[in-house]
C-alpha cells in the first residue's frame, strides 16, 4: 500500500462509519478540487453510489462553470443533489459585490448563515428532481446531523486543529479547547439532540495528494483549475468578485503535480488567491468558529 | 534518497517545559526544514527585543505562518530527512491535554520522550511513558534535554537513565536507546557533541532513521469488523456488499469467512472495488468489500475471520487495562458503552482489580470508582457477548473505548476473555450456524414477496394479564391484512419440543432451557420469514438475552403488558386491554415504524 492507497482507505473508513451512525447525514459539495475527491471517495466507499444527499451552498457569485459542472456530475451520476442559499441578503443587495457589505460580512451571510440555516432546514432547500431535470422546492426540512466536508489540516491555521468527528454545538459553534478525544479508530459518532457532527475525511491529505489522487483516478474536475491558454489557472475556487487565478501554465492534474511537487508553487500559500482570508487575520478561525467551512 | 512514499509519524512527549518545542525548532533549523530566511528573521527580531534566540520561537513563529501555508501547525511538523518524511506530533505536556497527546499518539509509529535534566523524572514523563505503552507504540527513544544547564555531567544523565529504565521496566516498555541532548545548543541533534566525549551513540536524526517502519499485519489471522452490509438497488445493482477496513490478514475469493459472534458463515464470492479491476485480495490496511456465495444475514457490529485461522475471543467479560479521561469518575454500577471494533454494546464495570495513579505506578490502590487521568486494571461486564482478541494476540482487535454521556472519556486494551454464563449456550448457537443449511431463497426475497419482514412479537408481563388475548388480537389484525402472521402457544412448545424436561409444578429450574428452544423452534419460523407472535411470563432482562443470542435480536420486538415492568428493555408498553382497538391500533404503528409492515 503506498501513501495514496493508505489515505484512500482512511477516507472510506470514515465515511462508512459516518454512515452507520448518522440518521441525518449529507455531505458539503464546493464543486472544488477537495469535495470532488470527497465525492469520488464516497462513491468508492459504497460501489458507486451515493448514498446521502450533497449540499451545495449557492452564493450566486460562484463562477458559472461551476454550476454547470456541478448540474452535470449530478445528472450522470444520479447524485442526490441540495442546494441552499441565503435569499433575504441577495434580494436586499447586502453583499460584496453590490458595495453593501465588506468581503468577511458577506462570507459570512452568504456562505456561514446560508449553510447554516440549510443544515437545520429552517430555510427552503432546493433538490435536483432528476425525472423533471429541476430543482424544486425539497418537502424534507429536517436538520442534518451529520455533515462530511472535504477539509484539510494542511489548508491554513485552524483547519489544522479539527478532528476527522468534529463536533459542534447547538449555536453551530466549535470548541477548539475543549475536543474530543479520537484515537485508534474510534471516533465520536455519539451525539447529544440539538448538536451535530463534522465529518473530515480528508484531514490528512495535503494539496499535493489531492492533485495525484484526481491524477492517478482520473476524477473529473472543473476547467478553471488549469490554464486555457492565457497562462493563468485557479488554484483555489470561490466568488468570482474574491477568486484571482494565478500565472500557471499547467494544463492538467499531472503538470499541477509538478508544480506543487517542485515548480515554483511548492512555497506560496493554497488560498494566497482568497482575498477573505486576509481580512480576518489570516486565519479564519473567527469564521469557521461560527460554522464556516 | 528520500523514498517520496516512505512517511512516518512521531509523537514527541514529556512534562511540561521540558523543552519539547526546542527540540523541534533544532531539528527543522538542523535539517534545513525551515522556509527562506526564517531562522535569520527570529533571531533579528530577538535582537531587537532583546530577548535571548530560542529554537522555540521558530515554532511560534510558524505557526504565525502557518495562515500562509507553511506546512506547520501546533500538534503536526513535517520535516524530511534523506531517507524519509516525517510527521512530528506535538503532543502537549500539560496534564489537562491528555487526551489531545492520546489522540495524537494513537496514530504515532514510534516516540520521542524527552526529560529535562535539570529536574529529572517528573509527573508526565511517567504518565506520557504509560500512555505510550498502552496506545502500543513498541518504539520509543528517550531524550534526557537541557544537558548544558548540568554541565554536560554523565552522572546526571546516568542517573535518569536508571530511574526511568527501573520504571518503564514495571510496564513492560523498553527504550531504544536514552541520548543526552540540548536542543537549545544543538548537541546530539544532528550531530554528536565534543563536549561530551563520553558520549558516542546515536544523534536524535539517527535514531529517528533508526525506527522501523513497522509492517502491516497482514501475517497475522484475517480479521474485518463489519462496517455495514449494503444493497444498494440504484440503477439495478443486485450486489450485497459487506464493507469494512482489514485490521489483519488477508481475504481472497474463496476463502470460506466466519462472523463472531454469531458465527454464520459462507464463502466469500467477489472482492469489490469501484473505479478499479477486482484485486488479488484484500489485506490489513485495505478499506474492503465482498459479495458472498450464500446470502447470510449479518449485520453491522460482526467480525469477519478466516475458517482456516484461529478464530477471535467471544465472551460477555473482558479482562483490560484502561485509562480514564472523564472529569467524573468512572464507577461501578453505572452504565457505559464499550465500543471494539464495530461493536457498540452497553457495558458496566464488574470489578476493580487495581487502580494506579500513572504518574507513581508503585502504589497500586484498592478503589471502588477510576478516576480522571487513573489508570486500572478491571473486569467489564457487556449485556451481550462481543468478538475481539486478547492485545498479545492481535493489537488492532484488542483494543476499545468508553463512551460516557456522548462522550468518549476512556480506552484501553483487552487482556484476556472471562468466562461468561451464556457461554455453553452461545457454543450451541455457533455450532448450529456452523451446520446451518441455508434456504437457496434470500432472506429479501421472501420478505419481498410476503410484503413483510419476520418479526418475533414478544408479549410479555405479570399472570392475568391478557397476553394470550393480545396474542390472539394481533395475530387475527395482521392476518386480516393479508399478512403471513403466526400465534405460538407457549403450550405447543412446552409439552412437545420441551416433553423431556417438563416437569409439572412452578419449578423453574428449566426455564433458560425453556427459553432457549422457544427461541430454536422461534428462529426456524423466523427463517421462514414469518411474524411469529410468542407470549412469555415476566421476561427479565436477562432472559431476554437468551432469546437474542439464539434469533437476531433485531428481530425481536418485546412489548410490556400490564404494570410493574421487570428490568427488560421493551419496545412498547401497554398498561392495559381496556381499549383492544387502540392498543391494536399503536402496535400496527410501532411495526410500521420499524419497517416490519408497510405504512398504508
Amino acid at each position: 500500500m503506498d501513501h495514496l492507497d493508505h489515505l484512500e482507505s482512511l477516507g472510506v473508513h470514515i465515511l462508512r462509519e459516518a454512515y452507520a451512525n448518522f440518521k441525518s447525514l449529507c455531505m458539503l459539495w464546493s464543486i472544488g478540487k477537495d469535495s470532488t475527491v470527497l465525492l469520488w471517495l464516497a462513491r468508492k466507499a459504497f460501489g458507486g453510489h451515493v448514498p446521502f444527499p450533497l449540499v451545495h451552498i449557492d452564493t450566486h457569485y460562484k463562477i458559472p462553470e461551476m454550476i454547470e459542472y456541478r448540474d452535470r456530475l449530478t445528472k450522470e451520476w444520479h447524485l442526490d443533489m441540495v442546494y441552499g442559499e441565503n435569499r433575504e441578503a441577495l434580494d436586499t443587495r447586502k453583499t460584496f459585490p453590490d458595495g453593501n457589505a465588506d468581503r468577511l460580512t458577506c462570507c459570512k451571510l452568504l456562505k456561514t448563515e446560508a449553510l447554516k440555516h440549510t443544515l437545520s432546514g429552517q430555510w427552503p432547500r432546493y433538490r435536483f428532481n432528476h425525472a423533471l431535470g429541476r430543482y424544486e422546492v425539497d418537502a424534507n426540512t429536517e436538520p442534518f446531523t451529520g455533515v462530511i466536508v472535504g477539509l484539510r489540516a494542511d489548508e491554513e491555521g485552524s483547519r489544522s486543529k479539527e478532528r476527522y468527528f468534529s463536533p459542534r454545538d447547538r449555536q453551530n459553534e466549535w470548541d477548539i479547547a475543549d475536543q474530543p478525544p479520537e484515537f485508534w479508530n474510534q471516533f465520536k459518532t455519539d451525539f447529544a439532540p440539538g448538536t451535530h457532527v463534522r465529518v473530515h475525511p480528508l484531514l490528512d491529505w495535503t494539496e499535493l495528494n489531492i492533485w495525484e489522487y484526481i491524477d492517478r483516478e482520473k476524477i473529473p474536475t472543473v476547467s478553471l483549475y488549469y490554464d486555457q491558454g492565457d497562462g493563468k489557472r485557479f488554484r483555489s475556487l470561490g466568488c468570482y468578485p474574491c477568486t484571482f487565478p494565478i500565472e500557471s501554465q499547467a494544463k492538467n492534474p499531472k503538470d499541477i503535480v509538478e508544480e506543487l511537487r517542485s515548480g515554483h508553487l511548492s512555497n506560496i500559500a493554497e488560498r494566497s488567491g482568497r482575498a477573505q482570508d486576509a481580512e480576518d487575520g489570516g486565519g479564519l478561525e473567527t469564521l469557521r468558529r461560527e460554522g464556516y467551512m | 534518497m528520500t523514498n517520496k512514499n516512505e512517511q512516518m509519524n512521531i509523537v514527541i512527549a514529556g512534562h511540561v517545559d521540558h523543552g519539547k518545542s526546542t527540540v523541534i525548532g533544532r531539528l527543522l533549523a538542523d535539517t534545513d526544514s525551515l522556509p527562506k530566511g526564517k531562522l535569520a528573521q527570529v533571531k533579528e527580531t530577538c535582537r531587537r527585543n532583546s530577548k535571548p534566540f530560542e529554537y522555540a520561537f521558530l515554532l511560534d513563529a510558524l505557526k504565525d505562518e502557518q495562515s500562509q501555508g507553511i506546512t506547520i501547525d501546533a500538534a503536526r511538523v513535517f520535516f524530511k530527512t534523506p531517507k524519509r518524511h516525517y510527521i512530528i506530533i506535538d503532543a502537549p505536556g500539560h496534564i489537562e491535554f491528555l487526551k489531545n497527546m492520546v489522540t495524537g499518539a494513537s496514530h504515532a509509529e514510534a516516540a520521542l520522550l524527552v526529560i529535562d535534566a535539570e529536574e529529572g523524572v517528573r509527573e508526565n514523563s511517567r504518565r506520557h511513558g504509560y500512555m505510550i505503552s498502552m496506545l502500543g507504540i513498541r518504539q520509543m527513544v528517550v531524550l534526557v534535554n537541557k544537558m548544558d544547564l548540568v554541565n554536560y555531567d554523565q552522572q546526571v544523565f546516568d542517573s535518569i537513565v536508571r530511574e526511568y529504565t527501573a520504571f518503564l521496566d514495571g510496564i513492560g516498555l523498553t527504550a531504544k536507546a536514552f541520548l543526552p541532548v540540548s536542543g537549545m545548543q544543538g548537541d546530539t541533534i544532528a550531530a554528536l557533541s565534543d563536549k561530551m566525549p563520553w558520549y558516542t551513540g546515536q544523534t536524535v536524526l539517527e535514531s529517528l532513521d533508526s525506527f522501523q517502519k513497522e509492517a502491516l499485519p497482514v501475517d497475522k489471522p484475517f480479521r474485518m469488523p463489519v462496517q455495514d452490509v449494503y444493497k444498494f438497488t440504484k440503477a439495478g445493482d443486485k450486489r450485497r456488499l459487506v464493507a469494512g477496513t482489514v485490521d489483519t490478514g488477508t481475504v481472497s475469493v474463496g476463502d470460506e469467512v466466519v462472523f463472531y459472534p454469531s458465527g454464520k458463515r459462507s464463502i466469500v464470492k467477489s472482492l469489490e472495488r469501484f473505479n478499479a479491476p477486482s484485486p488479488k485480495e484484500f489485506s490489513a490496511g485495505n478499506a474492503a468489500s465482498f459479495t458472498l456465495q450464500q446470502q447470510i444475514y449479518i449485520a453491522r457490529g460482526q467480525m469477519a475471520a478466516r475458517a482456516d485461522q484461529p478464530a477471535p475471543q467471544v465472551s460477555k467479560r473482558l479482562r483490560v487495562n484502561l485509562f480514564w479521561m472523564g472529569k467524573k469518575p468512572m464507577e461501578k454500577g453505572k452504565d457505559y458503552i464499550l465500543k471494539v471494533g464495530t461493536v457498540k454494546e452497553p457495558v458496566r464495570i464488574e470489578e476493580i482489580t487495581s487502580v494506579m495513579d500513572a504518574s507513581d505506578l508503585s502504589s497500586a490502590r484498592q478503589k471502588d470508582s477510576i478516576d480522571y487521568h487513573d489508570v486500572a486494571e478491571c473486569i467489564l461486564c457487556c449485556q451481550h457477548a462481543v468478538a475481539f482478541d486478547a492485545i498479545d494476540d492481535i493489537s488492532a482487535t484488542g483494543r476499545f473505548v468508553i463512551v460516557d454521556e456522548y462522550e468518549i472519556r476512556g480506552g484501553g486494551i483487552i487482556r484476556e476473555a472471562l468466562a461468561d454464563d451464556q457461554q455453553q449456550m452461545r457454543q450451541q448457537v455457533m455450532q448450529r450456524n456452523l451446520k446451518w443449511t441455508g434456504s437457496s431463497i434470500g432472506r429479501e426475497q421472501r420478505w419481498e414477496r410476503y410484503n413483510q419482514k419476520a418479526a418475533l412479537i414478544l408479549i410479555t408481563g405479570k399472570r392475568n394479564t391478557g397476553k394470550k388475548t393480545l396474542a390472539r388480537a394481533i395475530e387475527q389484525q395482521l392476518f386480516a391484512d393479508g399478512k403471513t402472521v403466526y400465534f405460538m402457544g407457549i403450550a405447543n412448545v412446552l409439552y412437545g419440543v420441551d416433553a423431556d424436561i417438563k416437569k409439572p409444578g412452578p419449578d423453574q429450574t428449566h426455564r433458560p432451557e425453556h427459553l432457549r428452544r422457544l427461541a430454536e423452534v422461534s428462529n426456524i419460523l423466523l427463517d421462514a420469514g414469518v411474524i411469529l407472535v410468542v407470549t412469555a411470563i415476566g421476561l427479565t432482562k436477562k432472559e431476554l438475552e437468551i432469546i437474542q443470542n439464539v434469533v437476531d435480536s433485531d428481530l425481536i420486538e418485546p412489548i410490556w403488558l400490564g404494570e410493574e415492568p421487570t428490568d427488560i428493555d421493551f419496545a412498547m408498553k401497554i398498561p392495559d386491554l381496556a381499549d383492544l382497538d387502540e392498543t391494536l391500533g399503536s402496535i400496527k404503528t410501532l411495526l410500521q415504524n420499524k419497517g416490519i409492515i408497510f405504512k398504508p
